[in-house]
């Protein structure tokens, strides 16, 4: 089984041997509305934990979406360019982001598992 | 990502509007706007809410907007001392676009005023309503009643349903020209409707008694035809239908000629004068003014958001983002914004720095939709 674990910020990151998917979570996008746009990184980008990885923009505003661990970009969702409305309908299955090589599994250690993360959005209300 | 709640947390005491608990019923997501505790959108969501005001009819509470009545002799020519709108001219249950205006031709504020007998109502924006009050109050002569009309909501219905829904309540109303006004009742509770509003479609708005709005919205709800509408797309319609939002789009620091408003400076004012900054305006109006307000397609997917820089295609700054977001109706991200006056023939190329990288854009023609007042 994948270890799935998610952030503070609402991302969350799937395990898969030595590479991870990285989306938002159903409650972020909940909280954003209709989602119109994404920018995703290049392929080969690195990108740093806690730091820009990707832009969503719903009608309302931008958001910045942070890697919830370091790596390199491998892959990334095209099919959001035509269909950005993906991340609403299915924020954890096809409205994945982005594909990570990690530099360090062990960052994943710092994170939720989904019990603690649902917990703290209940906290946010 | 960065933190989606956009309701701010802070001490500022919100006013609300007789709608309030509807809004809440009807599960609005609300947020603080200009004082007020506000609906930016409902179940449906913004996307959704938009198209169905384009498609079918829409009702959006306005009660936040100030509703001012002016009285006493001769308040129409005084009151025309502050505007560079024709108000002499305007026929009774007629209304008019215009502007506060500053000494310098800035925009003070923008609103709608309408004929009612001797005297006008206007109606203004929320956040600008103590302004505006404070400046009638000041420069309008001690002959003059301003009147705030606290204890009154207003609704807007708008939408290509908009007329068949309004009718089944008011007799007639689907004849009444646009930008109009009738006195009429509702339940026996006299009401002013206008045909006017904010989304580029057909529609009208209704000013009546505050204790009478929450039913009479849920009446309106009950029709096939309508949904309740937020800010949300309240915002998305008006920017796609051209239309200017105070403290975005205008502001003192604008004049009408650079915001492409010189339509609302009636014929006999160009000639006569007589308003704030009447030297500045008329003189921008013969030599064109240095900088404009245009409407901008980027020619990808990404939005421009209010402040994202223009530039030419050589990189040299020319403008600014004023509104910029998704057109739901058009598809594909949509902005007006100022622009030197070099660059503001419709087609002119120009480049959008949206997170640090230029986008290409196109400075085009508004509105981004055709507008689809009411013609008889």
């Amino acid at each position: 089984m994948s270890l799935l674990r998610f952030t503070r910020d609402h991302e969350w990151i799937r395990l898969d041997g030595d590479f991870a998917v990285v989306g938002i979570t159903d409650y972020a996008q909940s909280q954003l509305g209709d989602v119109v746009y994404v920018e995703l990184p290049e392929i080969g980008r690195r990108v740093d934990q806690g730091k820009e990885a990707a832009v969503v923009e719903s009608v309302k505003a931008a958001s910045e979406v942070y890697a919830p661990a370091s790596g390199e970009v491998v892959e990334v969702n095209d099919a959001l360019a035509a269909d950005p409305a993906k991340v609403n309908a299915d924020a954890m299955g096809e409205g994945w982001f982005l594909k990570l090589r990690l530099a360090d599994a062990k960052e994943l250690d710092g994170l939720l598992d989904e019990e603690a993360y649902r917990k703290f959005v209940e906290e946010q209300h | 990502m960065t933190n989606p709640a956009t309701i701010a947390a802070t001490a500022a005491p919100f006013e609300r509007t007789a709608l309030y608990p509807l809004h809440c019923e009807l599960g609005a997501k609300m947020v603080a706007f200009a004082g007020y505790e506000m609906p930016v959108h409902y179940a449906a969501g913004i996307l959704a809410e938009h198209l169905h005001t384009r498609s079918q009819a829409g009702l959006f509470d306005v009660s936040h907007m100030g509703q001012i009545r002016l009285g006493g002799a001769g308040v129409v020519t005084t009151f025309e001392a502050l505007v560079p709108g024709d108000l002499e001219a305007l026929a009774p249950l007629r209304m008019r676009y215009t502007l506060f205006l500053n000494e310098a031709g800035g925009i003070l504020d923008d609103l709608m005023a309408t004929r009612i007998g001797d005297g006008l109502l206007l109606v203004v924006n929320a956040a600008r309503k103590e302004a505006d009050l404070a400046h009638l109050r000041g420069r309008l002569p001690q002959a003059a009643t301003v009147e705030p009309l606290l204890d009154r909501a207003l609704l807007a219905l708008q939408g290509p349903a908009a007329a068949t829904v309004l009718s089944r309540y008011i007799a007639g109303v689907g004849r009444l020209g646009f930008m109009t006004a009738a006195e009429v009742e509702l339940d026996g509770r006299k009401c002013l409707v206008t045909r006017s509003g904010y989304t580029g479609e057909d529609g009208f708005e209704i000013s009546l008694p505050a204790n009478a709005a929450e039913g009479f919205a849920r009446r309106l709800l009950a029709e096939p035809e309508v949904l309740p509408i937020g800010l949300g797309a309240r915002d998305s319609l008006r920017l796609e239908a051209g239309l200017c939002l105070y403290g975005h789009d205008i502001d003192e620091t604008t004049t009408p000629i650079e915001a492409d408003l010189a339509w609302t400076i009636g014929k006999r004012r160009r000639v006569e004068g007589g308003f704030p900054g009447a030297a500045t305006v008329l003189r921008q109006l013969r030599e064109g003014p240095a900088r404009k307000r245009v409407g901008i397609r980027p020619e990808g997917r990404a939005p421009a958001r209010e402040d994202t820089e223009i530039a030419d295609p050589q990189g040299n700054p020319i403008g600014r983002v004023t509104s910029g977001g998704f057109g739901p109706s058009v598809g594909g991200p949509v902005a007006m914004g100022y622009v030197d006056r070099d660059h503001a023939a419709e087609g002119t190329a120009v480049e959008l720095i949206v997170r640090g990288v230029p986008r290409p854009a196109r400075v085009v023609r508004l509105p981004f939709i055709p507008a689809r007042y009411y013609r008889g």
